[in-house]
């Protein structure tokens, strides 16, 4: 499970060598901002986060210790730039077992909400983001299930009111970055 | 005792894919005296874009908080997710002004106002809280003794402790009891607070299967006859899955998988067919012969 026993991949190399010009010194500070990432800089790296992370059992890459490490050091490209951090489940068993505190989680989520302001975004997230601003859901019913439902005696889904719901997606500036176009 | 009254929240994934877990559930709450509101409209709770926009998911959930405080309802829901997202929301608004001013500026734009004067329930946590055990064995009419399950919370019902504050979420024990009021017998077995991965199959679906594949092991390993779930998500990981899983994995489990009102539902002496059980993609019949 130690990090250092994985097999060298690709990108190790590259991972582990940092130069200073890649390191944001302000990003530890901009990121305890969002709410969920305040406690970051209390982070001690002892582990508990990845060693009770069922993810991290199951994957190469994600190691939520070491992407609180990198948070902290402020290597912000390579962090919202990663597909590493959209593997978090929010299954918050870390959240519950840091002993200092931090949401890890919370923090996932700030990184990714960042990158998402980036321009990095998961296709499923668009197509999650079009399916609420179109139907007020984050799966788009068929008609077939709607009259199923009826069938069954169950009451008729309400329709959603996608004029309020816009709204919420435009002054929460969401809108525009879901328009933008980069993978 | 309070008022056995909610606002359903249903959600997405519900009418989505799960129709059985809502059938099974308006039957066993009717039983039970309980009261579902239906609303007259909402949102996803917010959560699935929390991800993108944590301030479009606050507005969301706050939305759906808004339409319920309208009606001066409690919202029950049967998803996880959405208790966990407007059960968190709900207090953070409540505790923290300098956010819920924020939130407000949102809500104002479309007329409305987050006040925090409700509470939000997930369906074991209104059944364990506001029903009461008492009131659940008594409505038991069939005890389901020769029955040997096995539960899987979901980790929003439980996690994180200090938001939802439910239970203990290293050693839950409250779906166990709920279990146990229906005569079957609920079997502890490995790793039984850890996630399915269900959250991450849009952008991995590998691990998850592996998660759920190692759960499904532990579970069969106890000799569990069933595994009851109480979250749609975990539930299409666990039973929409299971033969995706057997196909991958190159084993056979054949774990029936039921959501907790169809079990509660065979005990009230509701029929398979009134609880869709049908529905369900691993066949559940083979338990019927405990019934």
């Amino acid at each position: 499970m130690a990090e250092t026993e994985k097999k060298p991949e690709t990108e190790t190399s590259k991972e582990t060598t940092i130069k200073s010009n890649e390191i944001d010194p302000h990003f530890k500070y901009e990121i305890s901002k969002i709410p969920g990432a305040e406690k970051i800089k209390l982070c001690f790296q002892c582990g508990t986060c990845t060693a009770d992370c069922p993810i991290a059992r199951f994957s190469e890459t994600y190691r939520p210790r070491k992407l609180m490490r990198m948070t902290q050091l402020g290597l912000k490209e390579r962090l919202l730039s990663s597909d590493v951090i959209w593997l978090c489940a929010a299954c918050f068993t870390c959240v519950d077992h840091c002993p200092q505190d931090v949401e890890i989680a919370g923090v996932l989520r700030a990184l990714r909400n960042l990158a998402v302001q980036e321009g990095f975004i998961p296709r499923v997230f668009k197509e999650l983001g079009g399916n609420v601003a179109k139907t007020g859901l984050a799966y788009s019913i068929p008609e077939l299930r709607l009259r199923k439902r009826e069938e069954q005696g169950l009451p008729p889904l309400p329709k959603a009111d996608l004029e309020s719901i816009n709204k919420l997606f435009k002054v929460t500036g969401f809108s525009k970055l879901l328009e933008r176009e980069k993978e | 005792m309070p008022e056995l009254k909610y606002m359903l929240f249903l959600g997405c994934v519900i009418p989505y894919r799960i129709g059985s877990y809502e059938i099974s559930a308006r039957k066993v709450l009717e039983k039970l005296g309980v009261e579902l509101v239906e609303m007259p409209e909402f949102n996803c709770c917010g959560l699935p874009l929390d991800p993108v926009s944590h301030d479009l998911m606050l507005s969301l959930a706050a939305r759906n908080l808004c339409l319920a405080e309208q009606q001066n309802l409690n919202i029950i829901t049967l998803c996880p997710g959405c208790a966990g997202t407007l059960r968190k929301v709900n207090k953070t608004l409540q505790e923290d002004k300098k956010l819920k001013e924020k939130v407000n500026e949102y809500l104002k734009e479309i007329g409305m106002e987050f006040k925090g004067t409700i509470k939000v329930s997930h369906l074991i946590q209104a059944l364990a809280g506001d029903v009461g055990f008492e009131k659940i064995k008594e409505t038991v009419k069939r005890p389901l003794n020769q029955l040997k399950v096995a539960e899987h919370n979901g980790c929003h019902v439980l996690r994180p402790a200090k938001y939802i504050g439910f239970d203990d979420p290293d050693n839950p024990v409250i779906l166990k009891n709920l279990i146990e009021l229906t005569g079957a017998e609920c079997l502890d077995y490995m790793d039984e607070t850890e996630c399915c991965g269900a959250p991450i199959v849009g952008v991995n679906d590998q691990i998850p299967l592996q998660l759920t594949r190692e759960k499904l092991d532990h579970i069969k390993a106890v000799g569990a006859q069933a595994l009851i779930t109480v979250c749609p998500f975990c539930h299409m990981m666990f039973d929409i899955n299971q033969p995706r899983i057997e196909r991958t994995f190159n084993e056979v489990f054949g774990v029936p998988v039921l959501h907790y009102p169809q079990l509660l539902g065979l005990a009230m002496g509701f029929s398979p067919e009134e609880l869709a059980l049908k529905q369900l993609r691993v066949d559940a019949s083979k338990i019927l012969k405990y019934i």
